[in-house]
């Protein structure tokens, strides 16, 4: 009864999702459409995180690179073809990854987070300090990827309506795409190795392959929201690959529900509501942000996602559904 | 002779200054459970964990049907068929029953990597799951959250899950450790159906159960192994009287 409350729910917010920009103000679309693309960096986060216990601080990194990916890989006065620009950013955030996760997935615990940042910062400054991106300012993509295949284009991403349903798109691939995946086999091993690692090793896992797969899976998840996010604000700073975007992310994980799809995407919804609420009120918005994300993890253990069941249990008077 | 399985030859362990294992031989062979008896800081978790893989010797050679797998680690010997349970049990507590022992099962899978393939639909995974719930006694039981058993029943899930993966040799840490009278008499049948066409190493305390379903039984005393033989050879043997039934006597 429960999964149908909650299938419903899901497919209403895909109805609204879907009907948006019919109604709502370009301003608005444009605002839902950099929600979406951070719900699949969240996602992308959440398989780590969530799903086989991997606390990634550098996120940010796989999402930065496939940004500068795309900057890098557009003609200064053509747009580049989408069909090679996206699978390129995205080949280079699951590169970098790969490369990454070799390393780092031999720590772990506290060591593997600051390990993760220490990587995601020396990304940073690759772009922030180097020729290659353009120092501070970062670079303009002055095009957005063409989407035309031998003369004929399917759509065209300079239309906003049609660049926000490319998004909309992107994002429900991400889900079904990560849905599939955690029920195969190969998630199922992931979830075992969050559990009991050791257990894994010891029935016979060899466990930093599966863990090394997640991290080149989620880098280039990750890869496909920055193309997307380069791609719908037109420009790329080295900020895309900061700390604190790494840090945002995390958050939105948090809030939302680590190990839950769809808390993800809560997750994404809610920061960015959130940031746009206090922005409006005041200067000083961090202190009212950094508040509500306090009291949200004291009062909502579990995130979002798992807040209505726990409503529900207190309502039966402390009872679990079991 | 039957068939060795597993062999360690001067195997030896040492912890800094610590020796916790010196020169021990040992073999496994199918059709016969061996007990491994010893005080406690004897040695005997130090030497499983080194014929499991989780942890290296410092010295001396680990046999696997008579191949070098001293380098192993303990997802490699679980493959070739080693399995082991733990003393303290570890399990994933919060999955059911059968989803630990299909995970056990995977492990065998030939096509692991199938990235689109729902997990739960492979059939002969979730078939040899169920067969090794039932064998291990805890049929009916699939669907309960493994931390939501009883002790005795969690260590049956432990044995159930090493039986998915297959192993042909056993090394069991105290199965029975913290059992009840009836749960350990059911262990007892068990262990005796799963050797017939198994090796099988047991570390345990309980020594009626272990001279009820031992074969051949060795006794470590100091990170030595003091006496190896039959049950009857090391009930007889002074040396054991005095290093260790002797030694707890005086403690009870």
């Amino acid at each position: 009864m429960n999964s149908r409350v909650s299938t419903i729910f899901k497919l209403a917010v895909l109805a609204a999702v879907l009907a948006f920009p019919v109604f709502g103000s370009g301003f608005y679309t444009e605002m839902l459409a950099k929600v979406l693309i951070l719900a699949i960096f969240a996602m992308s986060l959440d398989l780590l995180v969530g799903f086989t216990g991997l606390v990634s601080f550098g996120h940010a990194a796989y999402f930065g690179v496939a940004a500068y990916a795309v900057a890098l890989v557009t003609p200064k006065y053509d747009p580049a073809s989408l069909w090679l620009a996206l699978p390129v950013s995205v080949a280079a955030a699951a590169l970098v990854a790969f490369v990454i996760g070799l390393f780092v997935l031999r720590t772990k615990g506290i060591y593997f987070i600051m390990v993760t940042l220490a990587f995601a910062q020396m990304a940073y400054y690759v772009f922030h300090d180097t020729p290659l991106g353009g120092g501070s300012d970062g670079i303009y993509l002055n095009f957005k990827p063409d989407a035309a295949i031998a003369g004929w284009a399917p759509f065209d991403l300079n239309e906003p309506l049609h660049l926000y349903y490319f998004v909309a798109g992107a994002m429900l691939f991400v889900y079904g795409l990560l849905k599939l995946v955690l029920r195969s086999p190969f998630g199922r091993v992931l979830v075992g190795i969050r559990s009991n690692e050791h257990r894994m090793l010891s029935l016979g896992y060899a466990t930093f392959r599966y863990k090394l797969a997640a991290f080149t899976l989620a880098g280039a998840l990750a890869g496909l929201a920055g193309f997307l996010y380069a791609v719908l604000f037109g420009f790329v700073t080295p900020e895309y690959l900061s700390w604190h975007k790494s840090g945002d992310v995390l958050l939105m994980v948090i809030l939302g529900g680590m190990g839950n799809l769809a808390g993800a995407i809560a997750g994404a919804v809610a920061l960015v509501g959130l940031q746009e609420l206090f922005t409006g009120m005041t200067k000083h918005w961090q202190l009212l942000m950094g508040v509500t994300i306090v009291a949200a993890v004291l009062f909502m253990p579990g995130g979002m996602t798992a807040t209505p069941a726990r409503i529900m249990a207190r309502i039966n008077g402390g009872k679990t559904n079991e | 002779m039957s068939e060795v399985l597993l062999a360690a030859e001067g195997m030896t362990r040492r912890f800094g200054g610590l020796t916790a294992n010196h020169n021990v031989n040992l073999s496994l062979e199918r059709g016969v459970l061996h007990a491994l008896l010893g005080p406690n800081g004897a040695g005997k978790s130090t030497c499983i964990n080194m014929l499991s893989g989780d942890l290296p010797p410092s010295e001396g050679t680990i046999r696997f049907k008579g191949e070098d797998i001293t380098g192993l680690g303990s997802h490699q010997r679980s493959k070739i068929g080693i399995g082991r349970s733990y003393q303290r049990t570890n399990i994933f507590p919060k999955f059911s029953v059968l989803e630990n022992c299909r995970l056990a099962a995977q492990s065998r899978n030939p096509r692991p990597w199938r990235l689109f393939a729902d997990a739960l639909r492979l059939a002969d995974t979730v078939e040899r799951a169920r067969a090794a719930i039932a064998e291990a006694g805890l049929a009916g039981r699939e669907e309960r959250i493994a931390g939501t058993l009883s002790h005795g029943e969690q260590r049956q899930l432990e044995i159930a899950m090493v039986l998915a993966t297959d192993a042909q040799v056993l090394l069991l840490d105290e199965p029975l450790a913290g059992m009840g009278s009836d749960e350990s008499a059911q262990m007892v049948t068990l262990l005796n159906r799963l050797k017939a066409t198994r090796a099988i190493l047991l570390v345990e305390h309980d020594m009626d159960a272990v001279f009820a379903v031992a074969d051949r039984i060795t006794v470590m005393v100091n990170g030595q192994v003091l006496e190896s033989g039959t049950p009857q050879q090391i009930r007889n043997s002074p040396d054991v009287q005095q290093a260790y039934l002797g030694h707890e006597a005086e403690h009870e």
